[in-house]
């Protein structure tokens, strides 16, 4: 019931004659596929970052291992406001790391697609790291010896054993993951920016929208909403029992 | 030098080491029993590589494996040690095909390939009708013959087995026993079986290693330590009389001699087990409950610590075990006349 | 000098404790007169120490939506007239709203100015890094209004969504240049260059000020009003680089 009452206060408030108008104006299009497009890209990212990551936090004992568990972890604390600041001043184009990258390749991420994708990996990531890592704790660790002892190499170990074995965690974990990137909104607004068609995901155009046009934030709503429960509906059926 | 040839010390944390020599001629089977937390699950982990060891060597048909001197560590996916697991450890996203095919595909062999060398093992091994279904779906006895397909596929130099019937019921427990040592003598390179059922160490094993506190104490054939055994500890673990025999409705047939037992469903070939301890030694024909009693005489008085093992002469040659107020009361020696008796219920029986 | 030490200690226990009891007068101001309302706040507690001036500073169309949805606010001091109309059109005025300051626009380049900012004609060069304010915040649709006066197509990056999240990225260098308030670029003078727009093209922000229907403390409001219109809150607001009405 409390998970209900803000959908229905959003649907009360839908101009339903207006609606198809606005669903199909640049404004609604844009955002959406931006924030389809760049999820799916900080998903795909965060995976290829996060499950070496966790890997490595659940198998190797190396000096600073807490540490990196405590940073790894950062953004779920960090108001995104906050990470958004962060990422600026290490990628922007006078930053720590986006200065000298700046200077030697002219690449600007803020104001960027890449901007919105990192942003959107910066903090999501965290959710595949922590499933991903319980997971392979998890794990009986003997079918990774026994994989070992018929002739995998670790890299073979993790990509034919570990990984088959812990997928449907790692299936929860992309999908969190996924949805954390769908909703992004402090980070990406910081340090990626505002521009309609470039950065403007949809929980961006919801906020300015709100500032100015009440029923194209409703639609814009409307449309995170139903984006939203229609694709973890679909992939809860399919393989997210654990979720 | 061909087989495995080992020299090893090693030590997790303050509180356990394991230190022991061991050698095993291609074609011999020998196991390494001890009870649970003894260093045999170690044992198997520095073997396979999973654990480098602290100082020694393991060298395998001449090829040094593990040395910290030499600074030679060759890790587990180099060793050619085939190891079945204690539960077998079936991947259980693959199928029994694609388990017995991924040493090979490791190998570096193509999809169809491996499949078609793995199904001649499943045949081979009387399985081939099972090759699409998932581990899960498998009776203990198909799992086992999976494993041992998966670790043997791959033409290991050594075949390592960790507890390979512990994870069985009794009753199908002595039907792979039987599999298990069919299977052991198809492969002609060195065996080495990690157990804690003195039984399967004395069926399956050419020779003996009883591992104690992560210490070698004693080495032999089953008789040796059967009839020998060098402590108490190994006396209580292994020193069980166990015979032969056929046994037909609560009777048992050792050696032209009836013995009684309280089983009476088993029949024909079984093992005969009765504890030492359980044999009752008197001057004169003892009258009472027990069914079973016979006179005999002391072909050996042997002292240990606080007890007394004494073996007994013909019809059924047995290891009993008394203390020595007993046997200074009665006046035993050696070449007494002596009767023995031993209750139905202490004469135990599987099948064979 | 123990006793001394004591006593100022004992004031200052008074002085907290009293604070429990004074009147609370909430004022919802927008957040490019964060600077100036500090400062009437320190003077106007200063003149009426029984009262406790408490500011909730925010964007003018996110006041807006708070008021209209019933937030407790005393005072609201807007950014934009058509915003404060709003909120007087749903009936929620005490008394009628009054400019009490004014404000206009400058370009807001990092230190050293690198990439050669002279005036608005710059802001339509694609390969520049460009900021604006958002459509609908009010220092945005004054911006827009000077470029669509100074007859320039901008080529925008990022419409931020208020005024000192654009400051900030033209702080950090990570924008070439921003269209914010004059007072903004005095606020953060030395942070931030400030390059003129010429006054033809540069639009009066009007700031108007009104007392809440809905108020408990309808004489305390009328009286900070009152006091912001004044002399002394006019030279307050000044020196922050406010013009006058």
């Amino acid at each position: 019931m409390f998970f209900l009452i803000p959908v229905i206060g959003l649907l009360g408030e839908v101009a339903w004659s207006e609606l198809p108008g606005i669903l199909s104006s640049p404004v609604v299009v844009d955002a959406l596929w931006l924030s389809l497009l760049s999820s799916i890209a900080a998903t795909i990212l965060a995976a290829a970052v996060g499950v070496p990551l966790a890997w490595l936090l659940a198998r190797v004992d190396f000096p600073g291992r807490s540490l990196l568990r405590g940073l790894v972890l950062l953004p779920l604390v960090l108001p995104p406001v906050v990470g958004g600041a962060a990422l600026l001043f290490a990628l922007g184009r006078r930053g720590v790391v986006g200065g000298p990258l700046h200077d030697l390749t002219g690449l600007v991420l803020p104001f960027s697609l890449w901007g919105v994708v990192i942003a959107a990996t910066f903090v999501s990531m965290p959710f595949l790291v922590i499933t991903v890592e319980g997971a392979l704790e998890g794990l009986d660790n003997r079918y990774e010896w026994a994989g070992a002892t018929l002739g995998a190499g670790r890299w073979t170990v993790l990509r034919r054993v570990t990984l088959p074995l812990i997928a449907p965690s790692l299936g929860a974990g992309l999908v969190l993951t996924w949805a954390r990137a769908l909703g992004e909104f402090g980070a990406t607004i910081t340090f990626a920016g505002n521009l309609q068609g470039r950065t403007q995901t949809l929980p961006l155009a919801v906020f300015v929208a709100l500032e100015s046009d009440r029923a194209t934030a409703v639609a814009l709503s409307l449309v995170m909403v139903l984006v939203s429960l229609a694709v973890l509906i679909v992939l809860r059926n399919r393989w997210l029992r654990s979720l | 030098m061909t087989g495995l040839d080992m020299k090893f010390a090693l030590s997790r944390g303050e509180q356990f080491s394991l230190a022991m020599a061991l050698a095993i001629r291609p074609g011999h089977t020998v196991a390494l029993l001890g009870p649970n937390g003894a260093g045999k699950t170690t044992a198997v982990a520095a073997i396979a590589g999973l654990l480098p060891i602290d100082e020694g060597h393991i060298r395998l048909d001449g090829r040094l494996l593990d040395d910290p001197i030499a600074d030679v560590f060759v890790p587990p996916e180099r060793r050619s040690v085939g190891v079945v697991f204690q539960d077998y450890l079936l991947f259980p996203h693959l199928t029994v095909l694609d388990n017995v095919a991924f040493g090979l595909r490791s190998a570096g062999a193509g999809r169809s390939e491996a499949r078609s060398v793995a199904r001649q093992w499943l045949d081979g091994l009387e399985i081939g009708e099972l090759a699409a279904a998932m581990p899960a779906d498998l009776s203990g006895g198909e799992a086992q013959r999976a494993a041992i397909a998966r670790a043997l596929v791959t033409q290991p130099r050594l075949l390592l087995l960790d507890e390979p019937l512990a994870a069985l019921d009794v009753t199908t427990r002595a039907l792979l026993r039987r599999l298990l040592a069919n299977h052991l003598n198809e492969f002609s390179g060195p065996r080495l079986l990690i157990t804690h059922e003195p039984t399967e160490a004395f069926l399956l094993a050419d020779e003996i290693h009883v591992l104690e506190e992560g210490r070698i104490a004693q080495v032999g054939t089953a008789e040796d330590i059967r009839l020998r055994p060098r402590t108490q500890y190994i006396a209580d673990l292994a020193g069980a009389n166990l015979l032969t025999g056929r046994a037909s409705r609560g009777t048992v047939m050792v050696s032209g001699f009836e013995l009684h037992a309280a089983d009476t469903r088993l029949q024909g070939s079984v093992l005969v087990t009765i504890h030492p301890r359980a044999i009752s030694v008197h001057r004169k024909q003892p009258e009472g409950s027990p069914r079973n009693t016979w006179p005999t005489t002391i072909a050996r008085l042997e002292h240990y610590g606080d007890r007394i093992r004494l073996q007994t002469g013909q019809p059924v040659p047995l290891t009993a075990e008394i203390t020595p107020g007993a046997a200074e009361a009665l006046a035993l020696e050696q070449g007494a006349a002596i009767w023995l008796s031993i209750k139905a219920t202490e004469v135990s029986l599987v099948a064979a | 000098m123990r006793r001394g030490i004591l006593s100022v200690v004992t004031v200052g226990l008074l002085v907290s404790c009293s604070a429990g009891g004074r009147t609370e007068l909430l004022v919802s101001a927008a957040a490019s007169l964060a600077d100036g309302f500090a400062g009437l706040e320190a003077a106007f507690e200063n003149e009426n120490p029984d009262v406790d001036v408490v500011l909730n500073l925010g964007g003018s169309a996110a006041l807006r939506e708070q008021i209209l949805a019933g937030a407790p606010a005393a005072v609201f001091a807007a950014a934009n007239e058509a915003i404060m109309r709003d909120v007087a059109s749903a009936g929620l005025l005490g008394e009628p709203a009054q400019v009490f300051a004014t404000n206009r626009l400058a370009i807001a380049v990092p230190p050293g100015n690198v990439a050669g900012i002279g005036g608005l004609d710059d802001f339509a060069r694609p390969e520049l890094l460009l900021g604006l304010c958002a459509s609908g915040v009010p220092c945005g649709d004054l911006a827009r209004a000077a470029l669509q006066q100074a007859g320039v197509v901008p080529a925008v990056d990022t419409n931020e969504p208020n005024v000192r999240a654009l400051l900030t990225k033209v702080e950090l260098g990570d924008l070439d240049a921003g269209i914010v308030y004059v007072t903004d670029v005095i606020a953060r003078a030395g942070l931030v260059d400030e390059i003129p727009i010429s006054d033809e093209v540069n639009p009066v922000a009007r700031y108007p000020i009104a007392v809440l229907a809905d108020s408990a403390e309808q004489d305390l409001a009328s009286d900070f009003v009152a006091f912001v219109l004044s002399p002394k809150g006019q030279t307050i607001l000044a020196e922050q680089g406010f013009g006058a009405p």
